[in-house]
Order: C-alpha cells, then structure tokens, then sequence
C-alpha cells in the first residue's frame, strides 16, 4: 500500500508498485492533463512537480512517490491563473497544446527556483521539452513574461 | 492535351481513374447543398472540372441551422467541422462566422462535428485547406444569420427591416432606439426561412471586427494551459479497458503463432484480440497483430512484452534503406519518364560555358506527433461510438463501418482535439483498431494506446528521396539549361499495386511547377518501389523538390559567381503568370483553378524581395556566420525564408535569426499565420539538421525521441520573424499549415555553404561540417 499526496489530496494505492505515476495519474485517478508522449523521460509531456521538483512521471515508479507529494497541471493553481499559465494564454503560445501542460510544468518549477532566468537558463531548463509543433519562441517570451521580464 | 488532376483527399478519394479502384474501400455517396466556386469559363461544359472546395468530397454546407445556434442568454454556438491540429481552425473557422452575424466573440462557444461530411461538408483537414475553402461558406452562414436575427427584430417592431441593424450580438433599430439582444430574437429568427445564397449581403471587409485582426486568443487556450483539454489519448469511457498491440515488424508481415501464456499472467489481464492482417494495396488498414486488453494502460503494457510471437516478416523483409538510396541515386542519373520539357536541353548543355550537376538525398521522416495515435471505442446495442483524434473523421467513419459490417448510420466518430496531426492523423488506422478491440470484446469500452515506439515502428513515412539535377550556364552565368529527375516511392504505392512512379499530385508539389525563367528544360521521374508505408507529411513532396531546387540553385549562383538573392531573381524572371498546364502531362495544384490561384512569379519576387530586405540581406556578418535563402510556392502560398547561422570553430551550429516572408492572400487570424510559420521553421530546421528514419531488414531502426530527433528549445533559432505580406480580400487565400515548410531546409544548409564553404546534399545535416 502507498501513500501520497496528489493536488493536496491523500491517495493510497495497492497496485502494482513499478507501475509509473504517469499512468497511476491518468489511468487510475483519471488526471490526464499529465500527457503521455515517449514513456523513456525524453519528452518532457509528462512533467509533473515531486515536493515542488520537476518530474518525469514516466519514469517514476509509483513506489518512488510513496510519502510525497504530486502536483500535476490541473492543480498547478486553483483557478488556473498561476503566473506561467497567464502569460502562456497571453502570448498564444500553443499550437495542438498537447505537450503544453508539460512545458507548463517544467516553466513554473524553472520560476520557482530561478524567478529571473536568462535565455541560456531558459533554454537548458526547457531542454526536455519536446514541442513538435515549434513553439519554441513563445515558450521563452512567455516564462520572460512570467518572470516579470 | 493535359489531364486536369483535380483533388486527393485523405479519404482516398482523388481523380476519376483512381477512385474506381478506391470505391469498394471508401465511397460514401450522399449529396449535399455545396457552395459553387466553378468559374464561369467551365460552367457550361459538360464535364465541367470542380475546382477548389467544390473538387473535394461533399463540398461544403453553408446553411446556418446545421452551423450556427443561439441560447437564450445569448450564447453562440458555432460549429467547427474541421479537425485541430495546433493550425488555429478551432479559432479561425468561427470566428469567420462570428464576424460576419455580427456575433460577440466573448460569447461565442465551439462545438466541435463529429465525422459527418454529408451534413458538414468536406471535413479532411489537410492540404492546408480549412481557411482557404471554408472563409466563402463561412462568411455566408454568418450573414444568412446575422440576416435572419435582422428580419425576425423588424418583424417584432414591426419596421422595415432596412432600418434595423445588426451589431456586435444585438439588433438596433435606429430611429425608436430599440434594441434587442441575439438571446431575446434568435428563437423567432428560427423560424425564418434561410435566405437564398445569391440575396446574402456579406460585410463590407472594412467593417470586419475579427477577421485579418490582431489580438485574438485560442479558444482553447484555457483548457490546454489549465490540463482540460482533451485528446485522443486523454479519453476515458466509463469502465473504459485499456489496450496496446503487437504489430508486425515489417510492413506485409504476419503473425505465424503467438503464445500469450505469460501475458495472461500479468496482473490486470483482460483478454487478446487477434487484429486481422491487412490486404494490399493498405491504404489506411491496421497493419495487424496481437492486442492485449488490460485494466490500465500499464498492464497492457506489461502484458504486450511477455507476449511470444512468431512473425512472418513478408516480401519487404530485406528493405534497407541504405543500399536503396544508393539503388535510387543511380536511377536518378538515368533518364526518367518525361513529365514535361521545353526546348533542347542536351543541345543547350552542349553549348554552355559551364556544366553544374548535383545529387540531393532526404531519408525517410516520421511525423513523431506529440501525442502517440490513440482510440477509444464502444459498441452498445449494435451502435458504435468511436473517440478519437484524426484529421479525416468521415475516412474514420468509412473504414470503421466497413470493418464492423455496420450500416453508416450506426457507427459515429467523435473527434477530440489533436495531439499534432502534419498528416499521420489523415490515416485513421487506429480508429479501426478501436473498433475491432472493441469488438472482440463483447463491445465493452476500450481505449487503444499507441506507445512512442509502435508510432516510430508503424507509422506513414514521408517519402525518401534522390534528386538529381543538372544546368548549364552560359558566358554571362544565365541558366541555358535545366534538367531535374525526381526518384521517390509514392503515397500511391498504399492505393495500387506498386505504381512506381511519382503521381501527379507529388510531381505538381514543385516539381513540374517550377517557374523559373529557362528556355530548355527536361523534367523527369525515374522508378521507385515503395518497401514500407509512405504517407503524407506536412507539405509532402515539397520537401525533396524544393531542398534540391533550390539548393542547386544556390550552387548555380556561386559557380556563376553571383550572389544568390539576385541570381534567383534572374532565374525567376520578370513578373508574369506562368501557364504551368499548359507545360505538364499532367496537371494539378492542389485541387485549384489556375485562373484563380495562378503561378505568379511577381508573389515569388515579392516575397524574396521582403524576407531579403527584413534579414538585411548583404549585410557585414560575424565571422563564422553565414546567411542562405530559398523560396517556394506550395498549397497556392509564397514563402522565402532566410536563415542566419553561426558555425563555430568546432563546427558547433547555432542559429541566431530567420526571416520567413508570407503571401498567403489576406488572412484570417494573422496571429496563426505567424504561429504555423514560427512552427514550420522548427520542423524544418529538425528535417534539416537531425530527423531519419532508416530500415534495416525491413524494420525501422530508430524507437523514441532518443534515436529519432527532434529540433528542441536549445537549438531553435535565438529570434523567428514572420513577415505577412499585406492583401486585401479581393484576392483568394492561399494555404497556411504547410508552406513554410518546404523553402527551410535549403535556407538552412544554403547559410551553411555561406558560413564554410561546404555543401550539404543528403540530410540529415548532423555531424557533417563538425571538426570535432
């Protein structure tokens, strides 16, 4: 039996424990802003924030999470006004939008750690997000705008 | 006399000779109230050709009721009947609606078809088509609207209805002051009769609130910032089953025997589903294997690789894509069948001052859409019901019925947003596999997952292909010249029994249109068997004609000595229209009237002239630094892309800035325009620098975004501008998804040949300029 705190609310989970939190998340809480794109933590879809860190949830076994606790897109803020998914609206950024919660993710956990990232941060912490669509110039002026740059 | 080829669709459907052997697979019959867009010229001929939306399946719908509803409150639903893919449609497509019935777009809802192209209109969103032939339907719903809310208000107040208007969601009546929300007359506009398409006012375009403005945001913008949004992977039916599948390696394979002794095993096992092996020619048939159903996606997961399965890898087992490309260069220095030739090109070649040739490869490229392909199923009471994200719902709808045995009427595709479509959404092979999960389990819900590698290992590869071209020039450094043979399995090879040669759709995606102002030209296609699935991908065949075009283009101006921005103006030649039907055996660009949407080399210049000047073209560079040009015209648009790089010392690139010009016509939601054009330019530069897929024993040798490449943030250009050239709504929109695409791999590599001097003819570019 695990244990863990996901959006702030207690889960337990008595399944198969190598079972990654990508698909406890969407198959078994029905959380499916967290996007499946590789399953091999080299696209970033599934970022999701581990106590405030960002995550590949792809590649993290359930048993890894066990007493810790998840925040996943839709509970990145209440209203769904935190700062990163504002200027992400304002700038238009996504195109499909599919690996956009991803991206979202990665930005905010970037903004926490580093509240004024220059570009060459911006690009090294947005690496692992794959964007197939190209929105990649959008992305940066959007975490500026977020950063109040 | 030329053949007018008029469309392909992803619904199988194309020119006359090819839909007799497509009708069995994908006929749908059906008649619908289509908008008439034929030109005067044809209107009388017996077999006039349909041009443009009226060439493709079911046309289109302009009647309001089936688009356009209004709530009590006010609120306005407008329907969206095409698919979105991240090209802005969900957007743009209503809001040409809104503009037009003066709706407020504060208050306008989406709702989005189901497949249903008999009530909607042609719903195969691709060929960059959506705004291009839906603008004029649109634009009618919205007045046929906004007409009948004006003469439903009269009517109340009894005034003529010359003195009401309509205005941002109400209705006013001058003279008294009245005023009348859309909420408050929409159940007595109703009522009304829609008026005749001929007696519709459509706005003045400078009275548009909406249309060709800025400022417009995504209306889906909150739900995919916010995790709501949903896609074909994000479906969950209630007691929803999960299933992945086991497809065979190679394309044509088979499974011998299977032993699902351990699967079964795997804690959550539901059940195996044999998928029957496809007949050929595929066209979008699942490929076939083993289906593991699960109580979640995992299980299914785990169950799959503890599957044991004996495959007969079938007549493609040996295909190796390096020993083919070699194959393929060969036959392009061959002569090729003719597909068109002026003048006298060896007697030309044989008087030029200088011979150049040059050999262009492109390997094999998957679409690699960010959400894996995925389908959701269920079949109650004889009734299917399928959710999922393609680009063809009505193709969908066809093969799923046809797989089921069900009647029409009894099978509905839902569409979801797409995860990415840049055509591997227009093959709903997985909806099918939906259905026939479904299907082998009683008809319970069950959602097919495609995992990242069954994506790279069973997907519709963009053609490989050999590109040979040869110019003589004469003493001035002037094209005397020109010969180019095109080598490339096509996307026919999935219809007909190995057709081998290029169609006329692929040969008109810059080929045989080429405009450029030369006396004696030899264009030809040599034969290409196709080993595996060759689909379409994001401006298609554009991409190999236009890197060897107009790279050798650029090896031209510097064996002239000539710089490459006033070189290819020359090539080019004055402004004019060029009459490419009257040129080719066979003629077709992209579906359109020529008199409509002719070649007009004045909209080529126009847009070399704009990206040149933006990039400051001939400007002192940074050593190291190099900038390269190309231009194209595809899907009826006009792009020149200037790329800047900067090699290091390492042969390290980066790319500092690119310019794209635009003339796609007037615009609908310009901010999109500048969106797929910033998108093409990522895709292109991955093309460029890092995408292939190769074969060895018939399979695909690359499994994720590890081995299969992708462009991300580190190596996207530092800036993008986009540059629209200004048009106002005389003339015809051009396409937006695809066309800036094609001109940024040879920009690219043309900035690499500036910066060191070295050429670059097989993509992808990768470690070939490194010293490292």
């Amino acid at each position: 039996m695990f244990t863990l705190k996901v959006n702030g609310q207690a889960q337990q989970f008595d399944g198969d424990p190598t079972m990654p939190l990508l698909w406890y998340l969407r198959d078994e809480l029905g959380l499916t802003g967290t996007k499946f794109g590789c399953g091999v933590a080299a696209c970033g879809a599934c970022t999701v924030h581990i106590d405030g860190e960002a995550v590949r949830a792809c590649r993290t076994a359930i048993s890894d999470v066990n007493g810790k606790s998840v925040t996943t897109i839709e509970g990145l803020d209440p209203e769904g006004n935190h700062p990163v998914q504002k200027a992400w609206r304002e700038v238009n950024v996504p195109q499909c939008g599919y690996c956009q919660a991803g991206q979202i993710m990665q930005a905010s956990a970037l903004l926490k750690q580093t509240p004024h990232p220059t570009d060459a941060e911006i690009d090294n912490a947005m690496y692992g997000n794959i964007c197939r669509c190209g929105t990649y110039q959008r992305i940066r002026a959007a975490i500026k705008q977020a950063s109040g740059a | 006399m030329t053949k007018i080829v008029r469309e392909l669709s992803a619904s199988g459907i194309e020119n006359v000779s090819r839909r007799g052997v497509l009708q069995g697979l994908f006929a749908t019959g059906g008649l619908v109230l289509a908008v008439s867009l034929a030109p005067t010229k044809y209107a009388l001929a017996a077999d006039a050709p349909k041009w443009g939306a009226d060439g493709m399946p079911h046309g289109t719908v302009n009647d309001p009721r089936t688009f356009v509803s209004i709530a009590p409150d006010g609120t306005v639903s407008i329907v969206c009947s095409r698919s979105e893919m991240g090209q802005g449609v969900r957007t743009g497509i209503p809001l040409i609606v809104a503009d037009e019935m003066e709706a407020d777009w504060s208050k306008v809802k989406i709702v989005q078809a189901p497949g249903d192209e008999v009530k909607y209109g042609n719903q195969d969103t691709d060929g960059s088509r959506s705004t291009r032939h839906f603008i004029k339907p649109m634009r009618q719903i919205g007045a046929a609207a906004r007409m009948m809310l004006e003469e439903a208000a009269a009517k109340r107040w009894n005034v003529p209805v010359a003195e009401v208007e309509a205005s941002n969601s109400e209705i006013l009546h001058k003279a008294s002051g009245k005023k009348l929300s859309y909420g408050e007359i929409a159940a007595e506009a109703a009522k009304l009769d829609v008026p005749a398409t001929d007696k519709l006012r459509l706005k003045d375009p400078s009275k548009f609130r909406y249309i060709g403005k800025e400022g417009t945001h995504l209306v889906d913008g909150f739900d995919i910032s916010t995790g709501r949004a949903k896609y074909g992977q994000d479906i969950r039916l209630p007691g929803t089953k999960y299933a992945v599948i086991a497809r065979p390696p190679v394309m044509g394979g088979k499974v011998v025997s299977f032993d699902a002794t351990e699967a079964k095993k795997v804690p959550g096992f539901v059940a195996i589903v044999e998928i029957p092996a496809p007949t050929f020619p595929l066209a979008f048939q699942p490929s076939g294997g083993i289906a593991v159903v699960a109580d979640n996606t995992w299980a299914a997961m785990k169950a799959r690789d503890a599957l044991i399965i004996k495959w007969d890898d079938g007549p493609h087992a040996s295909y190796d894509s390096a020993a083919y490309r070699t194959a393929m260069e060969e036959t392009a220095r061959k002569p090729g069948v003719s597909l068109r030739k002026e003048g006298d090109f060896a007697g030309a070649m044989a008087s030029a001052d200088k011979k150049v040739e040059g050999d262009y490869y492109i390997p094999h490229i998957a679409h690699a859409t960010m959400e894996p392909p995925a389908a959701s199923c269920q079949i109650v009471d004889g009734k299917a019901e399928v959710w999922t994200s393609v680009q063809s719902p009505q193709a969908a709808h066809d093969l799923v019925t046809k797989y089921l045995g069900f009647k029409p009427e009894d099978v509905t595709v839902h569409v979801t947003l797409l995860g990415g479509g840049f055509g591997r959404r227009s093959k709903p092979d997985f909806a099918v596999e939906a259905a026939l999960v479904s299907k082998g389990i009683g008809g319970k819900p069950v959602k097919v997952v495609w995992t990242r590698e069954d994506d790279i290992h069973n997907g519709f590869y963009h053609t490989v292909s050999a590109e040979h071209l040869e110019a003589g020039l004469d003493k001035d450094g002037k094209v005397i010249a020109w010969r180019h043979n095109s080598v490339a399995p096509t996307i026919f090879s999935l219809f007909a029994a190995d057709p081998k040669h290029e169609a006329a759709l692929e040969q008109g995606m810059g080929l045989t249109d080429n405009p450029f102002d030369v006396k004696n030209v030899s264009i030809e296609n040599g034969e290409a068997e196709a080993h595996t699935k060759i689909g379409w991908f994001r401006s298609v065949s554009n991409i190999p004609h236009a890197f060897a075009i107009q790279s050798f283009t650029a090896e031209l101006a510097a064996a002239a000595g000539k710089d490459m921005k006033s070189f290819i103006l020359d090539l080019i030649g004055p402004p004019r229209i060029v009459n490419i039907a009257g040129m080719v055996k066979e003629f077709w660009d992209y579906g359109e009237n020529p008199e409509v949407h002719p070649v007009d080399t004045a909209r080529l210049r126009g847009v070399i002239e704009l990206a040149t000047e933006k990039a400051g073209w001939g400007r002192k560079l940074a050593p190291g630094h190099g900038l390269g040009l190309a231009v194209h015209r595809s899907f009826v648009t006009y792009v020149a892309t200037v790329v800047e790089v900067a090699v290091d010392e390492k042969g390290a690139i980066k790319i500092p800035r690119v310019d794209v010009a635009v003339d796609c016509g007037p615009t609908v939601n310009p901010d999109r325009v500048r969106s797929q054009m910033e998108g093409a330019v990522i895709m292109g530069l991955g093309i460029a620098m890092m995408s292939e897929i190769s074969f060895k024993d018939g399979k695909v040798q690359q499994s994720n975004f590890d081995d299969y490449q992708v462009l991300r943030i580190g190596d996207a250009p530092r800036e993008t501008h986009v540059h629209i050239v200004p048009h106002g709504y005389d003339i015809p929109l051009g396409g937006v998804g695809e066309p800036g695409v094609p001109p940024v791999a040879p920009a690219m590599l043309n900035a690499v040949f500036a910066a060191t001097g070295k050429r670059i003819r097989a993509l992808p570019l990768r470690q070939q300029v490194s010293k490292a």
